[in-house]
């Protein structure tokens, strides 16, 4: 008996063993945010948690965010694209003088750049996707073309401001739904002068709908005899995750409600998210960057997904742009300069492959939360942008060090 | 001349190579005498490279049993640069030169003509002309080997080997790539050297070849020595080297199987291709074929024969350029214009390189499975992973892939499994004509027998099995009909009862 009960545990402490191997990189990840962020958290005595600097952490980081949605698919297909961050800096700018110099409507200016984005990105993805160009090459170029284009249409000068309603797409809050005697009644209890409700129950229906989920899966991996993850990591790290979500948005529900690109944001997350896990595009997308020649020979159009993924690329970097001009509320000719680099950045550290057909969406948010956390602390500390550029170059260096390290072990 | 000196160059005893679980040598011996054309001739797969690895030290000295004298002492090579240095070079079929460089910086690649790392060109230039003159190519050293035609390459890849002041030379299959002219032209050379002193290993399949130049052929099947004849003392007929290349028991290797052809289900017609860079070159010349339900036929030819060009060509036209020719399904013009066309007119082509053109490794073996067949298993564009991993789970069990679960990666799983998985995907998307390139390449022989039994149920299913192979044998123990395959041309055909390996061979040989 006691026999048997020792070689239970024998088995089970070996499969969390491997299990925790062959997810190092996931776990590490989320490990590795949470520790930055209690040192911040630490060392800048509170402020990094302020529900400001938290609102203002999640507005910082949202155009990076957004791009790196469509990067990760770029990526994972097997490319990369270099112009993200002056096709960005374009969008702000011709919105700018749509609005501003042209007097079109907000809408209709926020529709065209979509559209435009969407054009810039089969531009450049049929090069790559026809010709077979590298995309390196080609989206270079069109970093170095519409860098070009957003001086030329701004002239050189900075154009605003933009009228109200163009800025809320990033200054902007959910207004709270529900009837304001709830905050009024919550308020003394967080210590707070109010409280937005609608934050408060977005935080507990996000975490709800992360445990349910992991639930589901779970029934599923356990119903086809799957070892799946070992109980206590799967309760830890929902926990975690569950508790972290509503911890922030109680934090934010303190303070001005919820940003509006924090919808945009979270939504995006959510669809590309069920796109590259749940639909055969996405599907497609990971074997033709896993094996380009094999998806080819299965009947996959290889080519026209690579063009498609530049075009969703292209409509991304317009949607934020829009966001960068309007939080700024002008367009400036620098605006996105360097940018690509932070949106690259935080996909390799979410884990992506360098050779395509590897990465998630949610380990491309992560990524780039785990840079702008650093960023952000890094300001707050008062440490000089030298050191941070340095510091930011190390992490990424040390993520991908990690990653090529593990998967040698796993060979 | 030296040519007729009796003392042994190179003596290989009693070589035994292993792998896991194969024995790819098995006391193979090899003499080969100071100033002779020694040929070795054998099957694919019946260890002629495998053999040659190990002479130049490609498997060093401990990886192998036996011994090798080369030049009076007992030679232990660690790497291909110890071999070199000893005089011992080999030149592969696939030519190792640098296409976008000159053929001056070819021929001196790793051994620059330099002083202090500065590259002495006057010198390059002037050596390079001796050694071109030596090889009787007539072209500037200035000239990128991208623009030489392959017989060309080949006389750069000899030249460059006398550069290096060769006493042993292994040829691997030379004149495999060649027209007619240049391979008497590559003979004429080979022969020449001799003369000059230079002793010679030829690897090739063209045994008409081999009897021109070969002083001595040695003949290996199955990883061991069959014999050794020698040209001074007898006369070597081209009958004598077929027996004893394929000369073994073929039965009861392949599971029986009812043979009852239907009616026609795919016929080719007027096949011709273009190759995709040099326009000027017809890789696949009027081939016309056809395949009943039911039937398994069979196309035979050596490597670089054009057969895995035909079926890319057919499939999804994945090969080639100007394609043209008719493809009729039941009579019917088929549209074959794309791959998901291709798949969709009831076409599979399980390729002949599942690594490189079949698989996703890093994927799973479920995700792999549905690859071919997405919306089988999806609605609206929305996945359904129960329904994937049913059908895989399904596939799994059907096919005997062992594995612990689909979830497995590919990447870990042996080559017979990670076959399985190739054909699961392809019988997944319900074809009616399945081509199989080299199905059985690389796999053990447990796993080819339950590879040939999948064969046999599709074929007794009604669905027409068109089998490429290197391995004779296989061909005809699987095979209804066999096309035989050669210069890009279809240049025999022979039914089950007809076929021999001799015959094939013959038509092969002798085109």
């Amino acid at each position: 008996m006691a026999v048997a009960e020792t070689t239970g545990a024998e088995v089970e402490t070996r499969n969390i063993g491997e299990y925790l191997m062959s997810h190092l990189r996931e776990y590490g990840l989320l490990f590795a945010l949470i520790v930055i962020m209690v040192f911040f958290q630490v060392v800048t005595d509170g402020t990094l948690l302020r529900p400001v600097n938290i609102t203002n952490l999640l507005l910082q980081n949202s155009y990076i965010i957004i791009m790196a949605l469509g990067m990760l698919i770029v990526i994972v297909s097997g490319n990369i694209d270099l112009s993200v961050g002056s096709v960005m800096g374009f969008i702000g700018a011709l919105a700018a003088v749509m609005i501003v110099e042209m007097g079109v409507s907000t809408y209709l200016t926020m529709l065209v750049c979509l559209a435009v984005g969407g054009v810039i990105g089969a531009a450049q993805g049929y090069w790559v996707a026809y010709w077979k160009i590298p995309s390196f090459i080609v989206t270079l170029a069109g970093m170095l073309v519409f860098r070009g284009l957003s001086l030329w249409l701004l002239e050189g000068q900075s154009v605003g401001p933009f009228p109200k309603e163009f800025q809320l797409i990033a200054n902007g809050y959910v207004p709270d739904i529900f009837p304001a005697w709830i905050g009024e009644a919550l308020a003394p209890i967080f210590d707070a002068r109010k409280v937005n409700v609608l934050a408060l129950v977005t935080g507990f229906v996000a975490a709800g709908f992360v445990v349910w989920s992991g639930l589901r899966k779970r029934a599923r991996d356990r119903a086809y005899g799957i070892v799946g993850e070992p109980r206590s990591f799967f309760v830890a790290r929902n926990v975690i995750v569950g508790a972290a979500l509503i911890f922030i948005m109680y934090k934010l529900s303190t303070f001005r409600g919820l940003p509006n690109v924090l919808i945009t944001m979270g939504v995006l997350t959510v669809i590309y998210a069920f796109i590259t896990e749940k639909t055969t595009i996405g599907r497609r997308v990971y074997a033709l960057g896993g094996n380009a020649k094999a998806a080819k020979l299965s009947g996959i159009r290889t080519e026209r997904l690579t063009f498609l993924s530049f075009v969703n690329m292209g409509v991304l970097a317009a949607a934020a742009g829009m966001v960068f001009a309007a939080r700024l509320n002008t367009a400036q000719p620098k605006a996105g300069f360097a940018l690509e680099l932070d949106v690259i950045a935080a996909v390799f550290i979410g884990g992506a492959s360098m050779s395509g057909g590897v990465g998630k969406i949610v380990g491309a948010v992560v990524g780039a939360f785990l840079m702008g956390v650093l960023n952000n602390g890094m300001s707050i500390m008062g440490i000089g942008i030298d050191y941070q550029q340095m510091i930011k170059g190390l992490v990424l260096l040390a993520a991908v060090i990690f990653d090529v390290y593990n998967k040698g072990k796993q060979g | 001349m030296t040519g007729c000196a009796m003392t042994a160059l190179l003596e290989m005893r009693s070589i035994t190579k292993t792998f896991p679980g194969v024995k790819a040598l098995d006391e193979v011996n090899l003499t080969v005498r100071e100033g002779e054309i020694h040929a070795l001739v054998g099957e694919n797969g019946a260890g002629k490279s495998t053999l040659m690895k190990v002479l130049s030290g490609v498997y060093p000295a401990g990886s192998y049993e036996g011994e090798i004298h080369y030049d009076g002492a007992l030679a232990e090579f660690r790497d291909i640069s110890d071999s070199e240095r000893r005089g011992i070079i080999i030149i592969h079929q696939e030519l190792a030169l640098v296409p976008l460089l000159s053929i001056a910086e070819n021929l001196f690649l790793g051994n620059e003509q330099a002083t202090r790392g500065v590259i002495d060109w006057q010198a390059t230039f002037r050596r390079t002309e001796e050694l071109l003159r030596k090889v009787g190519l007539k072209e500037a050293p200035a000239t990128l080997v991208d623009n030489l035609g392959v017989g060309k390459q080949q006389l750069v890849e000899i030249a460059k080997a006398l550069s290096k002041e060769v006493r042993l030379l292994i040829l691997d299959e030379p004149t495999a790539a060649l027209s007619e002219s240049d391979s008497q032209a590559l003979l004429n050379l080979i022969l020449e050297l001799k003369a000059q002193g230079v002793t010679s290993i030829i690897i090739s399949h063209k045994l008409n070849e081999v009897r021109r130049v070969a002083d001595t052929v040695t003949v290996i099947r199955d990883g061991t020595t069959i014999s050794t004849l020698d040209a001074r003392v007898e006369k070597i007929t081209e009958d004598r080297i077929v027996r004893d290349m394929v000369g073994r028991d073929i039965a009861h290797r392949y599971p029986e199987r009812e043979r009852r052809a239907g009616d026609v289900l795919f016929e080719v017609g007027g096949w011709n291709v273009w190759h995709p860079t040099h326009a000027e070159r017809q890789v696949i010349r009027d081939v016309n074929f056809h395949v009943r339900a039911g039937e398994v036929v069979g196309i035979a030819g050596l490597m670089g024969s054009g057969r895995t060009e035909l079926a890319m060509s057919l499939f999804g036209r994945s090969y080639g350029r100007n394609i043209s020719g008719q493809v009729a399904i039941r009579g019917v013009p088929a549209d074959l214009s794309s791959v998901d066309r291709a798949i969709a007119a009831g076409l599979a082509y399980v390729t002949e390189d599942r690594k490189s053109l079949g698989l996703v490794l890093e994927e799973t073996i479920q995700r792999n499975i549905t690859l071919a067949n997405l919306a089988e298993v999806s609605a609206g564009g929305v996945l359904n992973e129960n329904e994937e991993t049913k059908v895989s789970e399904r596939y799994r069990r059907a096919m005997n892939i062992r594995t612990p679960s689909v979830f497995q990666r590919v990447m870990n799983l042996s080559g017979g499994n990670q076959q399985k998985v190739v054909l699961s995907k392809w019988l997944f998307t319900g074809p009616e004509i399945l081509i199989l390139d080299e199905p059985t390449r690389g796999i053990d022989v447990g796993a080819k027998f339950e590879i040939y039994g999948i064969i046999n149920e599709l074929s007794a299913e009604g669905k027409g099995v068109v089998m490429i192979s290197s391995e004779m044998p296989e061909l005809l123990g699987m095979c209804d009909r066999i096309y035989i395959m050669n210069e890009g041309a279809f240049v025999g055909e022979l039914t089950a009862e007809e076929a021999s390996q001799e015959r094939i061979m013959s038509l092969i040989v002798t085109e």
